[in-house]
């Protein structure tokens, strides 16, 4: 689960990592009155989107007085904000952090996650601070710093120290280094955490450290022991379908294109995907019913699939292990029936009760394509929803496969 | 000969008074696997759908002598299921549990460190050998005796494999569900080691995806150390990068753990990558020059 900046400082500070003073406003008078509160020569008023490079779309400006502060924060909010991360549609501001402006000396790198090859927690922490570490990995290797963390010991002092020195910290901010990443890590570790990235993490100008940006994930599976982070959930941010999805445990991920997919299991679910693009179709959607979907699952499922206008044609693809091919077979038929589905429909199942399944189907008068085997699936689909694109949907509806 | 599992294994089930643990003790005894009994911590001393249940793992072991335990408990209990299992040290558990936090796995294996079980899993569909035993959900009947292995990070994809084998008149030996999460018990290379010690496993099927190197590791272990024709997909070659595709370990992050940088591993390697998941079948033909 992803949060906003605002909320992945406010975690950061509990447990005792320096971030600027600083609150968040819905409103520009609210705004106003945080700048006020703030004080100071410059605040800097920052759009707050579930998505990266917002100084460079205009996200992120710097105000000399309050009055300035709530002026750029009515032009803010509200606006549709297009970053390199947010696709071309963009994300609405909905809300805006106000922050005190601070003397930055130098910008440096911090993360925190788990090294799935080492399967332990590494720290990541770079000289080269304040931009893309993707590409100052790619353009310069050896300012990218890496310790591996003991689960057992958590960071060591010595391993601080040695990244601390490493990016060339002046001596007398280095124990200030140690008692950061510490904090850090606590966090990391008590938050149940998938990522902390404090990019750029600042020394200013007196030798204190500062986290001036933050972006903190967490891991989804550990939520249920964490209900205060629960809260933190933004589902503005979030795909209306995908959210919608998520309350009946279906894993659904919108993606371009026209073709609709059902399957089960996360990689044949992926594997669907690939074999459409294969076949030159693009898909409309990921998405996994899982192993055990019943008859209600599937319905819901459609619904889902459905809603997503851009869909000209459906795949169900779906191997039956515990999940019956006949039971898919009923579901399928009772959603397309209550839901009056009127794209083109393939059905390509195997495994247990096929026979029966497939006998569902044919006797079902609903107009379904079914097909043995998937690649022939894939192509039969892209074909049918090639022809759906170029006809009317009225049409549709009589045409029999 | 096979791996991890066959005719002489004796399998006890974590969590068999749960609905998925009695569905699938009952379906893998049906399938010929001596089940012996079950673990359900609070109901030791009962009888469950005629087998004996036991109040820890290290009861189990004793009592019934299993060297096999397969988990069906719910994702908050399961890291503790795990790590008794190693501490009973049953040289073999398989773990279905889907949805366990990361820093449990991390536990997990900083326990499991110098103990003689190995873990498979967890969030996979276990281990199944063809014809003799099966702990997990791997539905027995679409599998034929033979000498291909597979293993595999998704758990429809390898019924897939598994379907499209013995449509192709190629039986299995042993079809091993690997996981998808981040941290699992069992790699790819743990189980080629396997493979390439079993004199009935001919070749191999390996099914990866999107997300972490763990393929590009067996890239490199096939290309040093192993023998045997290897046929490969990967799924996710359409994946949206840092989007999750439904497994906690398929994502793409930081431009790492793309499709096509495994296929391209892979193939250096002298495996046969397919594109399509439906050539894995005749691809193994025709690695086997049959």
């Amino acid at each position: 689960m992803k949060i906003h900046e605002y909320q992945a400082k406010s975690v950061l500070a509990r447990f005792g990592v320096p971030v600027p003073r600083g609150e968040v406003a819905f409103s520009p008078a609210e705004a106003g009155d945080i700048a006020r509160r703030l004080g100071g020569d410059i605040v800097v008023v920052k759009s707050q989107i579930h998505a990266g490079g917002r100084g460079k779309g205009g996200g992120v400006k710097v105000a000399r007085s309050a009055a300035e502060g709530e002026q750029i924060a009515k032009q803010m909010l509200g606006m549709t904000l297009v970053t390199h991360q947010t696709g071309p549609e963009g994300k609405k501001v909905g809300r805006v952090l106000i922050e005190e402006g601070l003397q930055i000396d130098r910008e440096l790198y911090l993360s925190v996650v788990i090294d799935r090859a080492s399967a332990s927690p590494v720290v990541i922490a770079s000289a080269a601070g304040g931009m893309d570490i993707e590409e100052v990995a790619a353009s310069d290797p050896d300012k990218i710093l890496k310790e591996k963390i003991n689960a057992g010991t958590g960071v060591v002092a010595f391993q601080a120290r040695k990244l601390a020195f490493g990016m060339g910290l002046p001596t007398a901010s280095v124990s200030k280094f140690v008692k950061l990443l510490d904090s850090v890590y606590r966090a990391f570790i008590e938050t149940d955490a998938s990522m902390i990235e404090i990019n750029p993490l600042i020394l200013t100008k007196g030798g204190d450290l500062l986290a001036l940006d933050a972006k903190v994930s967490f891991d989804d599976n550990a939520l249920y022991r964490h209900p205060d982070l629960k809260e933190l959930r933004d589902v503005s941010e979030e795909d209306p379908l995908e959210v919608e999805a998520s309350k009946f445990s279906l894993n659904y991920i919108r993606l371009d294109g026209n073709i609709g997919c059902m399957v089960n299991g996360a990689g044949l679910a992926m594997a669907t995907m690939d074999i459409i693009k294969l076949a030159g179709g693009e898909p409309a959607n990921f998405l996994d019913v899982g192993g055990g979907a019943n008859a209600d699952q599937i319905k819901n499922a459609f619904r889902i699939l459905m809603a997503d206008k851009n869909v000209k044609a459906v795949l169900i693809n779906i191997f039956g292990g515990i999940l019956r091919c006949d039971v898919l077979a009923q579901g399928v038929i009772a959603a397309v029936t209550e839901l009056g589905v009127r794209v083109p429909i393939v059905i390509r199942m195997e495994g247990t009760n096929v026979e029966e399944g497939k006998r569902l189907l044919r006797e079902s008068g609903l107009n379904f394509t079914t097909s043995d085997a998937m690649g022939e699936a894939a192509e039969k689909v892209v074909a049918l929803a090639g022809q759906a694109q170029s006809q009317p949907q009225s049409q549709l509806a009589n045409q029999k496969s | 000969m096979s791996v991890l599992l066959d005719r002489n294994t004796r399998l006890i089930v974590q969590g068999l008074t749960g609905r998925e643990g009695t569905f699938h003790a009952k379906a893998a005894a049906a399938y010929g696997t001596s089940v012996v009994g079950g673990v359900t911590p609070g109901k030791g001393g009962t009888v469950h759908e005629g087998w004996p249940v036991f109040n820890s793992v290290h009861d189990a072991v004793r009592e019934t002598g299993a060297n096999a335990t397969v988990i069906f408990v719910p994702p908050a209990f399961a890291a503790d299921a795990i790590m008794e299992a190693a501490d009973a040290e049953t040289p073999l558990a398989v773990c279905i549990t889907e949805g366990i936090p990361t820093l449990d796995m991390l536990k997990v294996i900083t326990f499991m460190e110098g103990r003689r079980t190995r873990l498979i899993g967890p969030n996979c569909p276990g281990v199944i050998t063809a014809g003799q035993a099966k702990a997990g959900i791997i539905p027995g009947h679409i599998c034929r005796e033979g000498r291909i292995g597979i293993v595999s990070k998704s758990g429809t994809l390898t019924y897939e494999a598994i379907h499209q084998l013995s449509k192709q008149g190629m039986g299995q030996t042993t079809c091993i569900g690997i996981g998808g999460d981040p941290l699992i018990g069992t790699s790819f290379i743990d189980a080629l080691t396997l493979f390439a010690a079993d004199p009935d496993t001919e070749a191999v099927v390996m099914i990866g995806e999107i997300g972490g190197t763990a393929e590009e590791e067996a890239a490199a272990f096939i290309k040093r150390a192993f023998n045997k024709p290897v046929v490969g997909f990967i799924a996710g070659q359409t994946a949206p990068p840092g989007r999750r595709m439904g497994h906690a370990g398929a994502i793409i992050a930081g431009g790492q753990g793309t499709a096509a940088e495994k296929m391209s591993a892979l193939t250096r390697a002298g495996v046969h990558v397919v594109k399509s998941p439906a050539d894995m079948g005749a691809k193994m033909r025709e690695a086997l020059g049959r």
